[in-house]
């Protein structure tokens, strides 16, 4: 709203040029709500046009130029003045003058690097965003148009699997395994809980899947947890020599790739705990760090593609098989 | 390398469980009786014992089967101790009922039956959780409360 009733005044709003075919996301605002924005890589050109409409036609506008800006930054909401900027790019549209009719202005961020995935969370947030801005004197007219930008990875070379023997001495010892230590937002949890002693009277287990977002440096560092899921994989009481199967499905939870010293503002890493739970309601927990990581879109592959891993999947099992019934030979015999 | 479509989800493979350990007694069998409660001593200075039998086949504790006869204040002790030794949080006792002790009740007072029912079963409750407790498992006092006939009170503090 502007004060300056009298003089000329102006709409200004950012079109991209493939708004009808480029793909859109949800992403979750800093109130919680959920909005669709436009969805970028890194390395992506960023074009369109801005428009800016004279709200009285025939009046003159008149400005310090016309520009638009490309940022991304980070907001520390406990410091809110500051913004980090890590990419700031600007292109003028027009020099200082005056317009006597609503115009429009092209513009093109060409392979603009976006180094980061667009974050919101409970203490800092990380944003990409156009701004259009008409420089006046008195008041600029401005307008920010948010996108949301991912990052993509590949099935990394190195995963290991995770497994750990733990316990309290002579009351409880447990080896638990998970198949990776990798996983992509889609993924799946494979994993196994084995009971080598059970003094304690456990009434169940559940495992937890818990967001630390850190935010801060040196002696300021702030941790904000968040259990993002709790899933129960055992009910009743467990003896000796037992294994306790784990399949959790992650693409039915709100998760991130995991964010590692971002700009060196924050991180968001991910953990899965263990917790075993006694009939007092005694709790028994391990943490384990795990990394998450975003996959691509799947492209569509050929029919004898997708023959070839399914068969591919059925000699492994055959293999297994085998390998279970050698064991129990050996064991037997 | 091929890219994986769909998840392999296939359990991992695990070893076969020991058909004596699925069919087994349990190794974590503990359970503490608090019962039996009788008067002992005359006049004002009459109290109430109860019963506490323990059995367990857990290796940290000596005997298997064991029966003290234990009073409420013996209770009170083991709270203390195990509070100041341990950095255990202990589960609440059943009330000391200091109203009771006063004269010219309506009801037998400390002897009411209704009472001595509830404080037996508030005594039942504290035991048995706190002797499940790993950490309160390695403390003297635990066991010499259970276990052993009376109880020292000039005893050395110390784990087991």
């Amino acid at each position: 709203m502007s004060f300056f009733s009298f003089g000329q005044s102006a709409d200004i709003d950012v079109v991209l040029n493939d708004a009808e075919t480029r793909k859109k996301v949800e992403h979750k605002t800093e109130d919680g709500k959920k909005d669709k924005y436009f969805l970028f890589y890194d390395g992506e050109t960023v074009s369109g046009k801005v428009n800016v409409t004279l709200k009285n036609p025939g009046k003159r506008l008149e400005h310090q130029g016309i520009k638009i800006e490309f940022v991304g930054q980070i907001e520390l909401y406990y410091d809110r003045g500051n913004h980090h900027e890590f990419v700031s790019l600007v292109k003028d549209l027009a020099r200082p003058g005056e317009m006597t009719q609503s115009q429009t202005f092209d513009f093109e961020f060409t392979h603009v690097e976006k180094p980061y995935e667009s974050y919101t969370g409970q203490n800092v947030k990380l944003r990409y965003f156009l701004r259009a801005t008409v420089i006046r004197r008195l008041n600029d007219i401005s307008k920010e148009m948010d996108i949301v930008v991912h990052t993509l990875s590949t099935y990394p070379e190195l995963n290991s699997s995770i497994k750990m023997e733990v316990g309290i001495e002579d009351c409880l010892h447990i080896e638990f395994e998970y198949n990776k230590s990798k996983y992509h937002l889609k993924d799946v949890i494979v994993g196994k809980i084995y009971f080598l002693l059970v003094r304690i009277k456990i009434k169940h287990m559940e495992i937890d899947i818990i967001k630390r977002e850190t935010t801060g440096t040196g002696p300021s560092v702030y941790h904000e947890n968040d259990t993002i899921a709790k899933y129960e994989i055992m009910d009743g009481a467990p003896v000796r020599g037992e294994s306790i199967p784990i399949r959790l499905f992650l693409a039915g939870y709100d998760l991130t790739p995991t964010m590692r010293d971002i700009n060196k503002k924050f991180s968001v890493r991910y953990y899965l705990n263990l917790v075993l739970i006694d009939e007092e309601e005694r709790r028994y927990f391990k943490q384990q760090e795990i990394t998450l990581w975003r996959k691509g879109d799947v492209v569509r592959k050929s029919m004898s593609h997708q023959a070839a891993i399914a068969s591919q999947r059925f000699e492994g099992s055959a293999a297994s098989e085998s390998a279970l019934e050698q064991a129990a030979k050996e064991e037997s015999g | 390398m091929s890219d994986p479509v769909v998840a392999d989800t296939r359990r991992l493979l695990s070893r076969p469980q020991d058909l004596n350990d699925a069919y087994g007694p349990p190794s974590n069998f503990l359970e503490i009786d608090v019962y039996d409660p009788q008067v002992t001593g005359v006049g004002r200075n009459r109290y109430t014992t109860y019963e506490v039998r323990m059995r367990t086949n857990l290796p940290i504790f000596k005997l298997k089967d064991s029966v003290v006869r234990r009073r409420y204040s013996d209770f009170e002790w083991l709270k203390t101790e195990l509070e100041r030794d341990s950095k255990i949080v202990v589960p609440p006792l059943p009330g000391k009922a200091l109203k009771r002790q006063l004269p010219f009740r309506a009801d037998d007072g400390l002897f009411d039956e209704a009472f001595i029912e509830q404080r037996r079963s508030g005594l039942e409750q504290f035991i048995n959780r706190i002797a499940g407790h790993p950490l309160a498992q390695n403390e003297r006092c635990l066991h010499m409360f259970l276990q052993d006939e009376s109880i020292d009170r000039n005893y050395i503090p110390g784990k087991v």
